[in-house]
């Protein structure tokens, strides 16, 4: 009997409620410590081969007969207003067929109705002013030098302290700081933060800044369009093919069932590739301007000037504990730049709330506009800055009242949610921080080394130190999967999510195969396509493996089920004297009388077997993720360089399926966890809003040179309240903590704390001069 | 403007000849892509600062994104697409690196691939040091350093083992 039922999903510090329709039950849990023939196990991408020759299509490689290629014209102002446009001479061009602009292109809202497709006001240098489809990609270029702008500026707003300040020209209609609640910014509060810092022993406070970051996706974001009649085809770069269809259908006024999305491979997106660009609507106008297929993918230069970013922050943070440690207040205060036309920010208040126990905690967080290329969600968006600052204040706190940062933590363990009457499904944290212990070499109950006591080079100067972090992992409905058996005892299952390159394609599988007892070479895994799968989810928020996994284990149950009862039709036994085993249908017990999957199933003839499953509803309790991260860091005195040498990081993810393809996610994200601590940084030319680093020569992700020894494991216990699977998200946990662990590192190391992120070797130089500088003042007095 | 005339070129692009015309501007990655479908090697920077595009010119390890295809008449150009055997068969390098996970979402993979075989084919017992500065210009966002230095370890081991 169909019931429908009401859950809260929780992604990326918000939460919001789904309906579900449950027609069947799902299966039980996978219980801890089950004996498994291919979950758990590691196994090689089943789409790695692929990959290594060459054969993978991206969206960047796709080609179609007759295909047009486009390129954009874009504002060279951060803030003014089109007066005059003239495209004649672009339009002569030869080879060029199509030229769109806000004079004939058609009115589609963009922004939330701030803005449009084209739109005379333009807020960012960068933003879109007309787009060229022409024979080639070199045409294209030539003819945007042709078109002739005519700009009057508008005064603009390029710093988020500027433009956060009363009296500040607007830059967008519904004014500088993002509202919530008819106030500026987002309040959390609960408890009585005054009261707990007058009943505090020692209270700590900081500003912490971290810059802007760059999601640098090596395949840039883009889109392919072509019409088949009045259906739409579009190839996109997304982490979200269901997303783009429904946005694209609604820009165009089209309904959803004559808009096609596909994408197989793409080449990162940590965030950026979430939300639906303008690529593929202007692709879809082109296309059906011209009549060809219609290809634009955005320059290295575009794509690190406007296609998302991880807003700067500033945080004014205070932290009260008693002596014996217990925390009794914490108060953030944050600024969040959004850019142009940012209407969120980033959730930097979370660790705060979420990650100790302490009753009173107050948080506001600012999103401020600035006419910068906007930011979008970027590998657990607030929650990396916002751990900076907490775990750095802390460590300052542990110093101030000489304890171990370990001894700290576990003092301060919060059992239960405390933003919510819900408990954990589960926790493992605790543990979290005695096994990085144990992976840095130390016992579990062992200290943290003092200030200053590791051995000491020269000039270089060496630490370590520790961060933990939070995070959601729970994922939700909706999310479909079918498995379809061929009738030669191959299997299909069929989902409508994406692989961003987070081996979530090869887990899955290893689900479905456990479930249905098959070789896992046997699985073929069909994603990447609107009009072949079933709905699934954005591969955003650690959200893929809990949401998904589960429909595919339901559905690959459903289809085992039916293939026992063919089997036991066929064999002349009842159905649950029969087991399904590495693609064998065997007596239970016995090895005597199996047959192969496939003779099976040829007995049934064309008859199609068909499992269907869901991803059912939440648990009551809140699901959360855990880890912690110790750092080891050398510090040249002289120069201000920072290297990590050594990293261990540990991270509670429930379940673990594929071993190798975790283990990748963990190195993977503390990489970037480094870069974001050490070396990356969107530059701006404060005059005239440009990007000055929109390069990979000037903008510093971390090369294979800069590669720490990275110890890495999961705690590895199944949560089975969480989802039948057991499993939680991992793709963001990982590079949470690793900002703040350096940071922290660095303290050890050399006594002087930073407050400022990247530590470049410029501010490293400048926070030891300024260290200095007050040491001495203080010894004068 | 640049005028766009064509030039006649020969070359051979893995073991296969091709005779193309390209106007003076075209690089050779866009030819190999655009031109000759072969879309393994791909484009990342187009400026060459990221590595990504690295096929081989008459077996020389080179930046696709900044040679000219103009300037490529009558050389041998070997691309991601011929490390394998004409049966198909992996290179010891390309199973060395599905084994050691040393992608995720495959976009650098091509050109890490093309770095990797021409450092192990000078240097086949390479020290760490060695193979962190000859892949050092290949970047890889999703980070899978850790699995590129086993792979190319492991496939440096297995290449020394079967040559004896």
């Amino acid at each position: 009997m169909t019931r429908i039922i009401k859950t809260k999903v929780e992604i990326e510090g918000r939460t919001h409620e789904e309906t579900v329709v449950i027609e069947e039950e799902e299966p039980s849990p996978w219980e801890e410590g089950r004996a498994f023939s291919i979950v758990g196990k590691s196994a090689n991408r089943i789409d790695a081969r692929e990959r290594v020759t060459g054969s993978a299509h991206y969206t960047y490689d796709v080609t179609l007969p007759g295909l047009l290629h486009a390129a954009v014209l874009r504002s060279p102002h951060p803030h003014a207003r089109i007066s005059a446009m003239d495209t004649t001479k672009a339009a002569k061009l030869h080879g060029v067929r199509a030229i769109l602009t806000h004079e004939n292109a058609a009115s589609i809202g963009w922004y939330s109705g701030v803005s449009k497709l084209f739109d005379t006001t333009v807020r960012f240098v960068g933003e879109e002013v007309a787009v060229v489809a022409a024979d080639d990609l070199d045409t294209a270029n030539d003819a945007l030098a042709l078109i002739e702008v005519k700009y009057e500026l508008l005064p603009s707003i390029l710093d988020m302290v500027e433009a956060s300040k009363p009296g500040a020209p607007e830059i967008h209609p519904r004014g500088n700081v993002l509202k919530s609640d008819g106030r500026d910014g987002e309040l959390y509060s609960r408890g009585d933060v005054q009261a707990g810092f007058k009943q505090a022993d020692v209270i700590v406070e900081g500003t912490f800044k971290t810059s802007t970051q760059l999601h640098t996706s090596l395949e840039t974001h883009g889109s392919v369009a072509a019409w088949e009649g009045d259906e739409l085809t579009i190839w996109e770069s997304t982490q979200y093919i269901f997303g783009v269809r429904d946005r694209v259908a609604q820009a165009l006024d089209i309904p959803l069932s004559r808009v096609r999305v596909i994408c197989e491979y793409m080449g990162g997106g940590f965030g950026s590739k979430g939300q639906t660009l303008k690529q593929p609507v202007i692709c879809a106008l082109l296309s059906r301007m011209t009549g060809r297929p219609v290809k634009l993918m955005l320059t290295r230069q575009e794509e690190n000037t406007l296609s998302g970013n991880r807003g700067a922050t500033i945080q004014k943070i205070k932290i009260g504990a008693r002596k014996d440690g217990k925390l009794t207040a914490i108060d953030v205060e944050a600024l969040y730049g959004v850019g142009a036309y940012g209407m969120w920010a980033g959730s930097v208040g979370g660790p705060a709330k979420e990650l100790y126990k302490c009753s009173n905690v107050r948080t506001l967080v600012l999103g401020v506009r600035t006419n910068l290329g906007s930011h979008s969600a970027f590998r657990a968006p607030g929650y990396v800055e916002g751990t900076f600052g907490l775990e750095s204040l802390i460590d300052d706190l542990c110093d101030k009242l000489g304890m171990d940062p370990v001894d700290f933590r576990k003092k301060n363990h919060a059992p239960d949610d405390q933003t919510s009457d819900q408990q954990y499904s589960s926790k493992h944290l605790l543990e979290s921080y005695d096994r990085a212990l144990e992976l840095m070499g130390m016992d579990s109950k062992a200290e943290l080394p003092g200030k200053g006591t590791l051995t000491a080079n020269g000039q270089w100067k060496r630490g370590m130190g520790m961060a933990s972090q939070t995070w959601g992992g729970g994922g939700g409905p909706p999310a479909h999967a079918i498995v379809r058996v061929n009738s030669d005892g191959t299997i299909e299952v069929i989902t409508g999510i994406q692989d961003i390159g987070t081996g979530t394609r090869t887990a899955l599988a290893q689900v479905a195969a456990e479930e249905l007892g098959v070789p896992l070479e046997s699985v073929r895994f069909r994603l990447g396509d609107t009009q072949k799968g079933l709905f699934g989810p954005a591969s955003w928020g650690s959200i893929t493996t809990p949401s998904v996994a589960p429909a595919v284990r339901m559905a690959a149950a459903d289809a085992r089920k039916q293939i026992l009862e063919i089997a036991s039709y066929f064999m002349e036994l009842p159905a649950n004297y029969l087991t399904l085993q590495d693609g064998f249908v065997s007596i239970e017990g016995r090895k005597e009388g199996r047959r192969p999957l496939k003779s099976i199933i040829e007995e049934i003839g064309d008859y199609m077997v068909t499992g269907k499953g869901y991803r059912g509803p939440n648990p009551l309790e809140q699901v959360k993720t855990w880890g912690a991260q110790i750092a080891e860091v050398e510090v040249n005195i002289e120069t201000g360089q920072v290297r990590l040498i050594r990293i261990a990081a540990v991270h509670d993810v429930g379940r673990v399926i594929n071993p190798k393809g975790l283990h990748s996610q963990f190195y993977g994200g503390i990489l970037q966890g480094m870069g974001f601590g050490l070396t990356e940084e969107r530059v701006v030319d404060t005059q005239a809003g440009h990007v000055l680093n929109a390069g990979l020569d000037n903008y510093h992700i971390p090369t294979v040179a800069d590669t720490p020894e990275m110890l890495v494991a999961a705690i590895g216990k199944a949560d089975t309240l969480a989802n039948h699977v057991g499993a939680k998200g991992a793709g963001e946990p990982p590079i949470i903590p690793t900002a703040a662990a350096i940071a922290n590192a660095i303290y050890n190391a050399t006594g002087v704390r930073v407050y400022s992120l990247p530590v470049t070797p410029r501010r490293m130089l400048e926070a030891i001069r300024a260290h200095d500088a007050s040491v001495q003042a203080e010894s004068k007095n | 403007m640049i005028p766009p005339e064509k030039h006649p070129i020969s070359l051979s692009v893995n073991g296969k000849s091709y005779n193309v015309e390209v106007p003076s501007r075209r690089t050779l990655l866009d030819l190999l892509r655009d031109g000759l479908y072969l879309t393994g090697t791909k484009k990342v920077c187009d400026m060459g600062h990221c590595g990504a595009c690295t096929v081989f010119r008459d077996g020389t390890p080179i930046l696709s994104c900044l040679t000219l295809a103009a300037g490529c008449d009558g050389t041998e150009i070997t691309t991601v697409e011929g490390l394998a055997g004409p049966d198909g068969s992996l290179s010891a390098i390309q199973q060395a690196f599905i084994d050691f996970d040393a992608l995720q979402c495959g976009f650098c993979t091509p050109g890490q691939l093309m770095s990797a075989t021409a450092l192990l084919r000078d240097n086949p017992d390479p020290s760490d040091d060695e193979i962190k500065a000859g892949m050092a210009g290949n970047l890889c966002r999703c980070g899978a350093y850790q699995g590129i230095l086993e792979a190319v370890r492991q496939a440096a081991r297995h290449m020394q083992a079967t040559a004896k």
